[in-house]
This record gives structure tokens, sequence and C-alpha cells, in this order.
């Protein structure tokens, strides 16, 4: 664990070199624009905690691998936030990169479904039986983001990234509730894997481009890796640790 | 035309900790063995960067690839069987060490009870307990031949533990390390179940206490209780597995080695004796026949079955007729449980997989069933795994799923949430079964296993009797809200329950009701070993590894036996 120190920079270092203060990042809610951490002016960040920083040059921006245009990309970081919002204990899914997760997601073995069984013949089946969708899930998301517009359009005749709150939230629980129609996926199921998608953006390891700066993990108590806890899980007092990334994990 | 390999003594289908064990014991022996491994080679090497919930516990990095074979599942013979498209209710493994790298660890004995439970079900209730649609049968061994066998496989695995159950059988040894550390979370169970006159006692653990060396000279690691146990290699090589004990063992005999990316398709018989078996090079597509004296299936309890189903070998059972004895007594388990909401922060992240503390008062036949309306029973157990962010959101029943109050109610409570769960015995049921499926084929065009499955009444009455005891437990906790677990209804594939399927090759004294005999040995082909929970006649209230190892044990000396005198070994 030392070997952070020795190795590299420690993360407010980095901060300090490159003039960059948390409190001065762009916070959630610029949509489209960068919401990562650790942003320069060139939009390039870099990850912290990276022992090997220094040895593989390691630097990323966010960007769209899935998506084809903002527009898109905007309707989902509303529906995303609305479902993980920004407050009082900290970021939302837009503050915490979620949708640039899901973009990056969609873009490989999870939007192709590469590790599933996806040969037919396809029936609806039995709730019991679970997905049996012929849809891969870039495709159910490229279609469900479709009809967030368009029940936007069709309730409010406004694009849905101008609605209010509690509009949205009409929409998403008639997904919820498997109201709006859909070809060869329910609305439901729809909403199943937006909100699950929702969750493992927002706390699954910075290495993915969701959980920012790992604030999901501190607003939740959850130090992220930690190598051992052999001596300190016999203390009775509840333990606050600041989260560390895999990417730190060498051993 | 495949090519015909130069023959082995034994070949394993399938390298996890059954090809492992076999392996082991008989190249010790001096047989010549070879493992067929369908995946990749893997090793604690690869676990250095395991800590990633995303990758490993959503995404099943270590698990199979359903994209080239998975099963297909109904509830009941009238419902259109389907695809299991994505992994869910059980975790199949794949590539070394199969499902027994990515175990808890939890390492039970089956209670000297299940192996007779027919006879001394009958014996103390009568002969009508349950209906006779029940498939009720002893095991054919009992818990003192098994007990060596145990007693052995602990010793491989140097399982962490304390002989204080009083509801175990008698063991001849403690356990090779001492219990893993009673954390202040445990200790609210154990003060909670002993308050309320239960027996708690530590969870035997193959996440192991100290460092240990094994008879074979293998070292396991200490535990360091980093969280990422279930669904994770461990980097510590500090929770037992195949590849770090078994596996080397039989390697450095010089006579073993595995094959991998060997998929086999088929197991070959003429006359009463298999030959070998047909496997595909899955990165080739080549086709293979590997010669041996002795074939041994070792892969999990699907492909067990459906192996023999499209070799041909045995009959298929058919519920109409109740003859036929392949894939019949599919057991799986019953979990009953409750989740506990708490005013205090814990420290609920750190922990191992098998870290808990369990109480066997309802498990088996420790208490009596004159005026319950099933047998059998569970094991209540309270562990620490580790809890981790995205799996673990818990919320309180009026708490929507979403939103602003969800957001805050899930961050609450992450620190201040415990559940108690148990695991119930699944007693066979003669419309629960496995058989081939007609429709759906793997990547190599062999038909998938097709389930048939559904919770039982006898499942629904024990489900409802264990929640309300583990509710009450969780009272005693001091828990500010309790929430028991909902009763169930139909078997669901979707939500993850547990990886402790069971039978479809099960064993037995008599050819028309098992597969295999009591050494696992084929009763239509002599020089067939079949090992795994699929030998299991019903499930017990326990995580079956302990005892397919004591099992897998036994008949790792009896093909040697075999290897020498040749014949049926009953």
């Amino acid at each position: 664990m030392a070997d952070d120190q020795k190795k590299g920079l420690s993360r407010r270092d980095f901060l300090k070199t490159t003039g960059i203060a948390t409190g001065a990042l762009v916070g959630g809610g610029l949509i489209g624009g960068l919401v990562g951490y650790n942003v320069n002016k060139d939009g390039v960040q870099r990850k912290s905690g990276t022992e090997n920083a220094e040895d593989h040059d390691v630097t990323s921006v966010k960007g769209l691998m899935f998506f084809t245009n903002h527009a898109d990309f905007n309707v989902l970081s509303q529906a995303v936030e609305r479902i993980f919002p920004e407050d009082d204990l900290g970021p939302g899914a837009i503050g915490l990169g979620v949708p640039y997760f899901i973009d990056n997601q969609l873009a490989g073995n999870y939007g192709s479904n590469a590790r599933e069984y996806m040969q037919g013949p396809f029936f609806a089946g039995e709730a019991t039986q679970g997905y049996q969708s012929s849809l891969t899930r870039a495709e159910m998301f490229r279609q469900g983001i479709a009809k967030m517009e368009e029940e936007a359009q069709k309730r409010y005749q406004k694009p849905f990234v101008d609605l209010d709150g509690g509009q949205m939230d009409e929409i998403i629980t008639s997904f919820q509730k498997n109201e709006v129609e859909m070809k060869g996926v329910s609305s439901e199921f729809f909403f199943r894997i937006l909100r699950q998608a929702t969750l493992e953006g927002a706390y699954a390891d910075p290495i993915y481009n969701g959980n920012n700066n790992m604030d999901a993990w501190r607003m939740k108590g959850f130090p992220g890796h930690q190598f051992a806890y052999i001596n300190m899980i016999e203390d009775e007092k509840f333990q606050k640790i600041e989260p560390k990334s895999i990417s730190s994990m060498q051993h | 035309m495949a090519k015909t390999l130069d023959k082995v003594n034994v070949v394993t289908v399938g390298v996890g900790w059954m090809g492992g064990i076999i392996a082991a014991e008989c190249a010790k022996a001096g047989l010549k063995v070879r493992g067929l491994e369908r995946g990749k080679s893997r090793s604690t090497a690869d676990y250095q960067m395991i800590h990633d919930e995303y990758r490993y516990a959503i995404r099943y990095e270590l698990m199979q690839d359903l994209s080239k074979e998975t099963i297909t599942f109904r509830n009941h013979r009238k419902m259109r069987a389907l695809p299991m498209r994505q992994l869910g209710s059980f975790l199949l493994g794949e590539n070394l060490g199969g499902a027994g790298t990515h175990w808890n660890g939890h390492t039970f004995r089956f209670l000297p009870y299940d192996f007779q439970i027919k006879t001394m079900t009958e014996q103390k209730y009568g002969k009508n307990k349950l209906s006779s649609d029940y498939l009720l049968q002893d095991w054919g061994v009992t818990y003192d031949e098994l007990e060596p066998y145990f007693d052995k496989f602990e010793k491989t695995a140097g399982i962490s533990g304390e002989y204080t159950n009083p509801f175990a059988g008698k063991r001849s040894n403690d356990f090779p390390t001492p219990p893993m550390k009673r954390t202040p979370i445990l200790k609210k169970f154990e003060t909670a179940a002993s308050s309320l006159g239960y027996h708690p006692y530590m969870l035997p653990s193959a996440n192991l206490s100290e460092a240990y060396e094994n008879p074979d000279g293998e070292t396991i690691g200490a535990c360091q209780y980093c969280g990422f146990c279930d669904r994770f290699g461990c980097e510590y090589g500090a929770k037992t597995s195949a590849e770090i004990t078994v596996i080397p063992t039989a390697m450095k005999t010089g006579n073993f080695d595995v094959t991998f990316h060997a998929n086999v398709v088929e197991v070959l018989k003429s006359g009463n004796k298999v030959t070998g078996v047909r496997y595909v090079d899955t990165q080739t597509g080549e086709e293979f026949i590997q010669p041996a004296d002795v074939v041994v299936l070792t892969s999990y309890v699907m492909n067990n079955a459906k192996l023999l189903m499209v070799s041909k070998i045995g009959e298929q059972y058919n519920p109409d007729t109740g003859r036929g004895t392949l894939g019949k007594n599919y057991g799986y388990q019953i979990l009953p449980g409750a989740t506990g909401f708490f005013d205090e922060q814990m420290n609920v992240f750190m922990g191992a997989g098998a870290l808990g503390m369990t109480i066997d008062d309802f498990n088996g036949d420790s208490f009596d069933h004159s005026d319950v309306d099933f047998i059998h029973g569970g094991s209540i157990s309270l562990t620490q795994p580790g809890y981790r962010p995205i799996q673990t959101n818990p919320i309180q029943p009026d708490v929507p799923a979403w939103g602003a109050e969800f957001k805050k109610a899930s961050i609450e409570n992450f620190t201040r949430m415990l559940s108690i769960g148990g695991q119930g015995a699944s007693m066979p049921h003669k419309e629960n079964f496995m058989s081939l499926d007609p429709d759906y084929k793997d990547a190599y065009g062999v038909p998938l296993l097709q389930l048939t499955y559904n919770f039982t009444e006898q499942d629904r009455n024990m489900h409802k009797y264990l929640t309300d005891r583990i509710a009450e437990i969780m009272k005693e906790m001091g828990a500010k809200t309790v929430v028991p677990g909902n009763p169930i209804s139909d078997y669901d594939i979707v939500p993850y329950q547990t990886t402790h399927n069971t039978g479809g090759t099960i064993m037995g004294t008599d050819p028309a009701t098992s597969v295999v005999n009591t050494y696992l040995q084929h009763w239509d082909a002599e020089n067939l070993f079949v090992v795994g929970a699929g030998n299991f006649p019903h499930n017990g209230g326990y995580n079956p590894t302990g005892t397919i190892g004591a099992l897998a044990y036994r008949t790792a000396e009896a093909i040697q036996k075999y290897s020498k005198t040749g014949g049926s070994l009953v």
C-alpha cells in the first residue's frame, strides 16, 4: 500500500500539479459534456491511484462508443439521473459518469450479449424462465431511449430532456409498469436493465468510467479494493476507510 | 474423422474439485491420468486483480460462457422448455478448478440422517409422512462409512472450524485448522441464537484461519478477510480450491496432464464397457478420441447427466411410468431468510465467503417433525461475506425501487443491514427431473440438457417454518425492522439462489433406482464412474462440496482397486 507513495504521484499531488482542485471540477448536470474527474483543459483524464501510470502513460478521456448522437445520450443521462439523483449525500448518476459507463458497456460484450445463449427459436415464455428476447441489450437500449423520447413528445409535446422531473418520472414509471409498447422486449424489462445498469455504473470500479472519483463508494461507506481487513475486522467500531480502485491492486 | 490418441489409464471429463481429487489419488498410485478440460488454465496468478465486483460478480467473468452451452428449463411438463439465456439462479463454473474456484468455501458434512433418510424417517414417522410422489431413498452408504473420507477431504483442504455442533456426525479428528475470527457481527448472531436456546458454531470454512500445509505438501494461505470471495478467485491462495491443491499434487507425480479447450461430446461405449471419450478442440473444431481404461465424469451435475444421455448410457427416467433412473431426483435447495435493519453502522464490507456462524437446531431430524407438515429442514447461518455495493442495495419494503428515496435508503442501509439465511434440504419429487431437450443445441450441435423443476408442497411448508424461526433470531439480534423472506411459489430461474444443484446421476444399492453404485461406478458400464453432487439422491441442508469431496475420495480408492481387479465393486 505504501507503494502508492513510492511509485507515483498521489492523487492529491496530481491534482496540485495539474492545477485542478476537486471543488473546481465540472459538476453533474452538464449533459453531453465531460463529467469526469481530474479533467484538464484538453479533456484528458489521468486516473488516480494507478501505480503503473508512469510505466504505461495511462491517460483517458470519456467519450461515446455506442450512441451516435448526443440527443439519445442526453435522454439516457436524464433518465438515469432520475433513477439515481444528485442529493445532499453526493452526486447522482450524471455526476458519477453513469451515462458514459452505460454507453461504453453497450459497445462491448454487455451490449452484444456475447456470453449469453442467443440461439433461436424464440418464444415469450413464462416469467420464471427469464430473458427470452432475440434482441441484444444494445438493441433494447436504442429502442428504449427512442421510446422515451417518443413518449415525451406524445404526452407533453416536448423533448424528454426539457421535461421537469415529475414528468420524466411519470414516463419512467410507465416503463416500469409495462405500459409502453415496445417491440421484441417489454418496457418493464427495459426499465429493469436500465435501473440495474444505473446502479452498476454508479458503483462499479472507476476503471469502467462510472463512479467518478469513487464518490459513490464514499457515499455508501464502501472502501472499494482493499488488500486486507484482517487487522480490523474484530473492531466493534465502524471503520471509515478512504476507497481505492482496482487499478491500484498490485500484490 | 476424429483422430484417435494414445490410450491412458484414466481420463477425467472436467478438471475441478472432482477431477482433481480423482487425478491426484490415481496419479499418486501410478496410474496415467489425463484431464480433459473444456476451458482454459488458470491459477492464483490470474486473481491478482480480482477485487472487481462488476467484472466478476455481475458479468460472471469466471463462469460458464452460455453462448456455447446452457440448459433449457420449464417448471412442469406442460410448459414449453426454453433456454436459460443468462446466468441467474445458479452459477455454472468453467475453466480449470471449475465452480470450485468461485465457491465460498462452506465445507459441511451431510448429517448421518441424510444418508439413511428413508429408513430413519419411516422408523420415526411411519411410511406416510410424505406422499409416494416423493422419491425418497437411502444413499447406500452411511455417515460412518464415509467418515474417513470426510476427514481426508478436510485435511486436503485444511478446513477451519470448531467441533462443537451437537447435531453433527461423530468426527474422528478435530478440524485441521482453528475457526475463523468471531467478528462483532457474528457475535450478534451467536448471542441471539444462544439466548433462544440454540447451538451456534463457527461455520466450517475453506477460507483458512491460518496458513496450512496439507498432507500432499501443498500450502494454502491465511485468509485476509478482503470481502471478495464468492464469485471470485483468491489472490492469496487462501480459499482452498482444486487448482492450488489436488491439481498441482497430481501434476507433481508426472502421471497427470490436462488437455485444455477439450469439450467432451460423447462417452464411447462398446458392450458393457466404455472405451473412451470423443471431444472437440474448441479452438480448431478438430475431433479427437481419447481411449482410456477408465472414464470418470467429473464435470458439473448438469453436464455429467447430459453426457450419459447423449451417449445413451443408462435408461432415461420417465415420470409417467417411474421407469428409468438417468435424470431422476433432481434436487435444489430452499432458501428461507430474513433481513434486519439496524441503527448502528457495521463493517459489513469486511469479510470472507465462509465467515459465519450456523445452527443445526432445525436441520435434518434435529427436532421433532411429528407436528409439522414436512421432513428434514436446513442449516441456518449468518455469514459475513463482505457486502459489495452493486449487489447490495437494501431497502425497506415501503421504499420505492428507484429515485431520491431509494438512493437515500439504500445508502443509509448498506452498512446497517444484516441477513440470516437458511439452506433448506430438497426432497426428490417424481416431477422434478432432467432429460435431453428436443429442440435446442449447444455450439457443438449436441442437444441441451432440459430441466423440469418446481418447488413442492414439502418445500413451501419447510420454507415457511424456517423463515419464521429465522425472523425470530433476527428480532432477538436487535434489528429495528425485520423483513422476513416472501413465501415461495414457483421456482424462478432468474434471481440468484444457490449453485447447489443435485441429482440426475444418483447413487444407490439397486440398479432399478440408481444410476451408479455406492462407489459411483455405473451399473451399465463397470469402467465408467460418475462423480459429483449428481450422485445425491436428495439434497441436504448444507453446501454440498464437503460431501462430494468425501464421495470422490472414496471413489478414487475404488478406481485404484478396479484397475487391479476389474469387475463390479459391489
